[in-house]
């Protein structure tokens, strides 16, 4: 750094910034750029059972979606998988947004001490730094056949039997998903609430508005980029997963990670490439819609 | 809102706050307690005795495939992932305070590299590697290079395809920290030492680095634990040596014992550990940073 000078100059050209964001660059090029392109070529590859074909084929995307011109016989399979992976990233949206939003509404808005603000803050944060599977096996003891819950609710007599529906199902699925990432829309929700000028509110207040309608007209039009940030973080985290899904799900439920997955440990690479071009396809048009909501509310 | 009674969403919101953490932490807590089950417990409640029982066969290593092999290999990369993360993070971070060519292009990179989902990072790094290492062969078979068509295997492994892997994942979340240390940093003192003869080195080591120092220790933990924990983008990507995140997945399905929770609460521990070291380590450095700039 000390052999090129920075030139501060406008008309010069500073050779010092670009050798310092050279790193990232390098290992975003090495491990991000060149896997992505790996992707699309190989899913356009050919395999027989123990080695990579590179001739150009469409067959990895025709098998995928083998049938599923047919809707009269029912979803194909690849139809099937999404459709309920979508599914869970619809609950697990609605709750993380509710949940993120009420806590962060809390933190800004009713909590009037920072020091006590960014505490609260840090307690509900500090369990993302810690490990995702620990934190699902954690539920193991509590919604088991024999678990916590189970014995409460007998014990209770609020049924009869110990239920089997709070483990390795949908339910445990969903818990599981807004136990860890409702952090990731309660963060960028926080965020742009904190930046929310509080003379609007009183502002809105002194015009007679009640409380839901400062709600609804200030506080949510202004959080809307937060909100986005947040919804496209979780809906991008449960397309892509196949380890919450796995774990929590028993190895029972289909989801699209889990086919990749499964295709990997095949070693049927081009398909699994193929599932990874198509996955991708598909978040970046989640993202590209959810973008467009944001941008199109500013115009209005 | 009036200032000295608190309304009546105060309370329903500060009940509801009360409820999320439990919801965020009793899970974690349940499985400390159960992992000092006696001897005869089983993996849920009641418990019966207490005792470090499991704590003892987890340390022999009994019962568990070689856990602590992972252990360490998830401690060795993590801590690379830590350093790594922090010095890349920090030059890119300072670089982008000034305009460079290809600035816009690497900024939206890096947020694409966050939000691509990790089973596909994760399979285009192995694709990559597969690839790398079928050419790899294919040049020793043609030109007959002996022992490299031998003794060569894989490309892939914990400190290259993983550390790969890691790095796509920690770094987005370092040049973000370092965006937001960097937008509140005060611009007057760097000109103040360039005015006063400071070469561009000397800014940036006795002005710049000691500012910047207490984030940084923000970043390390960053670094750390997000590669502590990491699964999803490790999964295909890290060859035959599985880090212990890996294991600990694959055990939730062929574990019977409360050793798992002995593992998962040792796992937690060292999280806990290094997120109290971090905050230790940002204090010591901003008392360190107020004394230089006041004396």
């Amino acid at each position: 750094m000390s052999s090129s000078p920075p030139d501060r100059r406008p008309m010069g050209r500073p050779v010092a910034p670009l050798l310092q964001a050279a790193p990232l660059a390098l290992v975003l090029l090495l491990f991000f750029v060149f896997p992505l392109l790996a992707t699309a070529v190989v899913s356009l590859w050919n395999y027989t059972e123990y080695s990579l074909v590179p001739d150009v084929t469409s067959r990895n995307y025709v098998e995928m979606f083998e049938g599923c011109s047919n809707l009269g016989e029912g979803l194909c399979t690849t139809f099937r998988t999404y459709l309920s992976t979508l599914r869970l990233c619809a609950m697990v949206w609605a709750f993380t947004t509710l949940f993120g939003f009420a806590i962060s509404y809390f933190l800004a808005f009713h909590i009037r001490s920072d020091t006590m603000r960014m505490a609260l803050f840090l307690v509900c944060t500090a369990p993302f730094l810690t490990s995702n599977v620990i934190r699902m096996i954690s539920w193991l003891p509590l919604l088991g056949r024999e678990g916590v819950v189970n014995q409460f609710l007998v014990a209770s007599g609020l049924v009869d039997q110990p239920q089997d529906w709070l483990l390795f199902s949908d339910f445990s699925v969903v818990l599981a998903f807004v136990h860890l990432y409702t952090l990731f829309v309660t963060v960028p929700v926080f965020n742009s609430m904190m930046r929310i000028d509080r003379r609007l509110l009183e502002a809105a207040q002194d015009a007679g508005a009640s409380g839901w309608q400062t709600l609804w007209h200030v506080v949510i039009p202004l959080t809307k980029p937060g909100l986005v940030i947040g919804s496209i973080f979780v809906i991008v985290l449960v397309m892509g997963d196949f380890v919450t899904i796995g774990v929590m799900g028993g190895q029972q439920i289909a989801s699209i990670g889990k086919i990749i997955q499964v295709q990997m440990s095949y070693l049927q690479f081009p398909a699994a490439a193929a599932q990874a071009v198509v996955l991708l396809g598909l978040v970046l048009l989640v993202i590209a819609v959810m973008t467009k909501l944001i941008d199109i509310r500013r115009e209005l | 809102m009036d200032e000295d009674r608190r309304p009546l969403t105060f309370w329903l919101l500060g009940a509801f706050f009360a409820l999320f953490v439990a919801f965020l932490y009793g899970p974690t807590l349940t499985i400390l307690v159960l992992s000092f089950q006696g001897p005869e417990g089983g993996l849920t409640f009641p418990l019966r005795g207490l005792s470090t029982h499991w704590y003892q066969t987890l340390w022999a290593g009994a019962g568990v495939i070689d856990i602590w092999a992972s252990f360490r290999r998830s401690l060795r990369l993590g801590v690379v992932v830590m350093v790594l993360t922090t010095v890349i993070s920090l030059l890119a971070g300072y670089a982008f305070r000034r305009r460079f060519f290809g600035q816009g292009l690497l900024f939206n990179l890096t947020i694409a590299s966050l939000i691509v989902p990790s089973i596909v990072v994760s399979l285009g790094i192995a694709l990559e590697f597969r690839l790398l290492d079928d050419a790899v062969k294919a040049f020793a078979e043609e030109n007959g290079v002996e022992w490299l068509s031998e003794g060569y295997a894989t490309a892939m492994g914990l400190f290259t395809s993983g550390l790969g892997a890691h790095l796509t994942w920690t770094l987005p979340f370092g040049l973000l920290i370092m965006f937001a240390v960097f937008n509140r940093f005060p611009n007057d003192l760097e000109e103040a030492a360039r005015d006063l003869g400071a070469s561009p080195w000397q800014v940036f080591r006795h002005v710049v680095l000691p500012l910047v120092a207490p984030s940084l220790v923000g970043v390390a933990l960053f670094g750390f634990t997000l590669s502590w924990d990491e699964i999803a983008r490790t999964s295909q990507s890290i060859g035959d040596a599985n880090t212990l995140p890996l294991e600990l997945q694959g055990l939730t399905s062929t574990v019977t014992t409360p050793e798992i929770y002995a593992l998962g609460t040792v796992v937690t521990g060292v999280s806990v550990l290094v997120i109290a070291l971090a905050f230790v380590g940002v204090s010591i450095a901003k008392r360190r940073a107020a004394k230089r700039v006041l004396g």
